[in-house]
């Protein structure tokens, strides 16, 4: 779905990513783990296409696309999803007007036809049921006077909508309770599925044992360092991040 | 690739107005100048009574005695009023009895504006009274408003068939001393628009009527008055747009509305006059006088979407002499390039457990002056008065600037007022937001400053709201690719 091959990218002409390689084919769930300030939401930015971020070197492709090439809402209309960390308010908008324009754009991107209002709506309903979302909450103004728990699930919930063919989800599960966190997981579970893939990033393995992640790899000073099965997110937690320094310190 | 403040600036500035073509019809017009010869001139080729040539010598007696207003936070070459015509007709004088006879380049001009006439008729029930120039040369539904007595007509013609009533109110609510523009008004006003609802009366449909310049160099001085007698509702509109122009041209309306015990008035404007060229060009001046009077449980609501003129000058103010009258105030004024505005509201409250509203939203691009002035005067008399008062800026470059000038007066410890005002900058965030979802840059920023005015834009009926976000669009379009 996404291969990503010595990435090097800079803010403010400060090199965040420093020769980043991962590779993560559809059907699959991978998790990016690593300590503070690695470039895990550098990642995830620079693959969304903010433009604060420079990209110094390195080659992207999503799924046949040079992804490098592409304007932010073109990323987004060939299927690429992320799931805000801080997800952003927009008053006077609500959520329906603004899931309604995004797909229509989506679609018309695609060649398709616009959505009929009908369709949209019983779309609205299926979907928020998804993540447990208040129906309601549809109407109101995006992410607008929402909790924290009801902006992540809000998050999920436009995913569902827009249907992509990757997500990434910038640690979704911070700012959580253990019930939020069911059923914001609970919800990216019912999404996956052959055709998809998935990038979670997060700094807490609590995430993964409701998420089952296929790989996880460890980002480490602008670089994957290290990959391994579910396993490593468990060592992680219970070593710390310590001995991946040490480690490569070393080297 | 995503889209930046630096770029928006850039873009805005480029952005040409959309409506600037010129009607050419012949015209019938005044010699340029100002003196009483001139206000003779007008009265008799509006066949006047004496009473008000009388009213218009006094007027322009007492405005030359006045100077022109100084204080508000615009800057501009004020206007030579001896370089203006004062009156201009379209030659064809003679009202047409049906839509067929009129003419077609005139119907050309409406349907660039969008507002073809058949349609509007047809589809949304709106009557309209098109001013082109200075008299009207449409009017509809006009038979249908008469079998529950309402009267919409061209002021002058009101002068003619309803003269107890225009003497009556005329002047009741701005008086001719009010200010100087508004002296100036009653001097040399030429049409307008009439409106009466008797009382009981709910008027079944949004009335409305659509200004437009059209002569060159020629100053617009338009008179409305709406009276709604006793428990009345009406729904008004106003609209406006003009074609471009190299000199400045001077617009002084005057608009009077009284709202009789238990009445409701609601006046809703849209203004999208030419505003001059990216370097400040050009442009419509635009010093309005606009109140309304409450009586007893009346109420009054303003709600305004200003995207045009170079200057603009501008309160909308209600004066709640009833006990339990409600005033209210919605405004959007978008201010571009080298644009001016200084606009706001007075709540003038007298009577006892009276109400106002104020909401206004301001956006600011290119290199634009966007003030909010208001003035919330709570008197002696106006025991339990209540006052709501938002102001909110937002900036869309570096260049422009936001001001709020709020005043309160008060003069009764029972009051309550509120006033809360934001200033913020379309966010970057929000824009990369919405790109993330696949929402194009254009339709970006029309939804966050759609969703930014909405409490105003709620406030208008449907078919004019879905007309202000086209405006809205307008103004703000080419700020993206």
């Amino acid at each position: 779905m996404i291969t990503i091959k010595n990435l090097h990218a800079s803010i403010d002409g400060k090199e965040i990513l420093k020769g980043l390689n991962l590779e993560v084919p559809a059907g699959q769930v991978h998790a990016i783990m690593g300590p503070n300030g690695a470039g895990k939401s550098t990642l995830a930015s620079v693959l969304a296409g903010r433009e604060d971020y420079e990209v110094t070197e390195g080659s992207v492709d999503f799924d046949g696309a040079d992804l490098l090439e592409l304007s932010t809402e073109d990323r987004a209309r060939e299927g690429m999803f992320l799931a805000f960390q801080y997800p952003v308010e927009i008053p006077g908008v609500s959520n329906v007007n603004f899931l309604r324009t995004a797909l229509n754009e989506i679609r018309e991107y695609r060649g398709q036809e616009a959505i009929s209002a009908k369709d949209f709506m019983a779309m609205v309903r299926e979907k928020s049921a998804i993540v447990e979302l208040d129906p309601k909450l549809a109407s109101r103004a995006v992410n607008e006077g929402f909790s924290g728990g009801e902006k992540k699930r809000n998050e999920i919930f436009q995913m569902a909508m827009l249907e992509p063919k990757l997500a990434i989800l910038d640690e979704t599960d911070s700012g959580l309770d253990i019930d939020a966190l069911r059923i914001v997981a609970n919800g990216v579970n019912k999404l996956r599925s052959e055709k998809n893939a998935t990038i979670v990033i997060t700094h807490y393995q609590r995430l993964l044992d409701y998420i089952i992640p296929d790989v996880v790899h460890v980002l480490y000073d602008g670089r994957i360092v290290k990959s391994g099965p579910k396993e490593l997110a468990l060592e992680l937690e219970e070593k710390g991040y310590d001995w991946i320094k040490a480690e490569q310190e070393a080297k | 690739m995503g889209y930046t403040e630096n770029e928006l600036a850039k873009d805005l500035e480029n952005q040409e107005y959309k409506f600037g073509f010129v009607t050419n019809i012949e015209s019938d017009k005044a010699p340029k100048g100002l003196n009483e010869g001139i206000i003779r001139f007008i009265s008799a080729k509006k066949e006047e009574p004496e009473w008000l040539l009388d009213f218009r010598l006094k007027a322009f007696a007492l405005w030359k005695e006045m100077t022109e207003p100084e204080w508000a936070h615009v800057h501009y070459e004020k206007p030579d009023f001896q370089d203006i015509t004062y009156y201009s007709a379209p030659k064809q004088t003679k009202k047409y009895e049906s839509w067929d006879d009129v003419d077609p380049e005139m119907k050309e001009t409406m349907a660039k504006l969008g507002i073809s006439m058949e349609e509007q008729q047809r589809l949304t029930g709106v009557a309209v009274d098109f001013v082109m120039d200075s008299v009207s040369v449409a009017t509809s539904f006009k038979s249908k408003l008469a079998e529950l007595g309402i009267i919409f007509c061209s002021f002058s013609e009101a002068v003619k068939e309803h003269p107890e009533l225009v003497r009556k109110y005329m002047g009741s609510v701005v008086p001719m001393t009010d200010n100087f523009y508004a002296a100036l008004n009653s001097a040399v006003f030429t049409d307008g628009s009439f409106c009466y609802i008797p009382s009981g009366v709910r008027c079944p449909m949004e009335l409305s009527t659509y200004f437009r310049i059209n002569e060159g160099g020629t100053g617009q001085f338009e008179r409305t008055l709406v009276v709604a007698d006793q428990g009345a509702y009406v729904s008004y509109l106003e609209g406006c747009t003009a074609p471009q122009r190299d000199e400045n041209q001077l617009h002084a309306a005057v608009v009077e509305l009284i709202a009789l015990d238990d009445a409701e008035i609601k006046y809703s404007t849209v203004q999208n006059w030419y505003p001059g060229d990216k370097e400040g060009k050009g442009g419509i001046y635009n010093f309005v006088t606009k109140r309304g009077l409450c009586e007893r449980n009346a109420k009054i609501a303003w709600t305004q979407v200003e995207t045009g003129s170079a200057v603009t000058w501008k309160y909308p103010s209600c004066v709640l002499k009833g006990d339990n009258s409600i005033g209210e105030f919605y405004s959007v004024a978008v201010t571009n390039n080298y644009q001016q505005a200084d606009t706001g509201t007075k709540m003038i409250h007298l009577g006892k457990n009276t109400k106002s509203t104020i909401i206004s939203k301001g956006i600011s691009a290119g290199k634009s002056q966007n003030s909010y002035r208001g003035l919330v005067q709570i008197h002696k008399s106006a025991d339990n008065a209540r006052n709501f008062s938002q102001c909110d800026s937002l900036l869309m470059t570096d260049e422009c600037g936001a001001h709020t000038f709020p005043y309160i007066e008060c003069k009764n410890s029972s009051a309550k007022i509120e006033h809360e005002a934001t200033t913020s900058k379309i966010g970057e965030d929000q824009i990369f937001y919405c790109l993330q979802r696949g929402i194009s840059e254009e339709k970006a920023i029309s939804l966050i400053v759609n969703g930014y005015c909405k409490e105003v834009l709620n406030q208008l009926p449907m078919e004019f709201a879905v007309e202000a976000q086209k405006l809205l669009a307008i103004s703000l379009e080419g700020s993206v690719g």
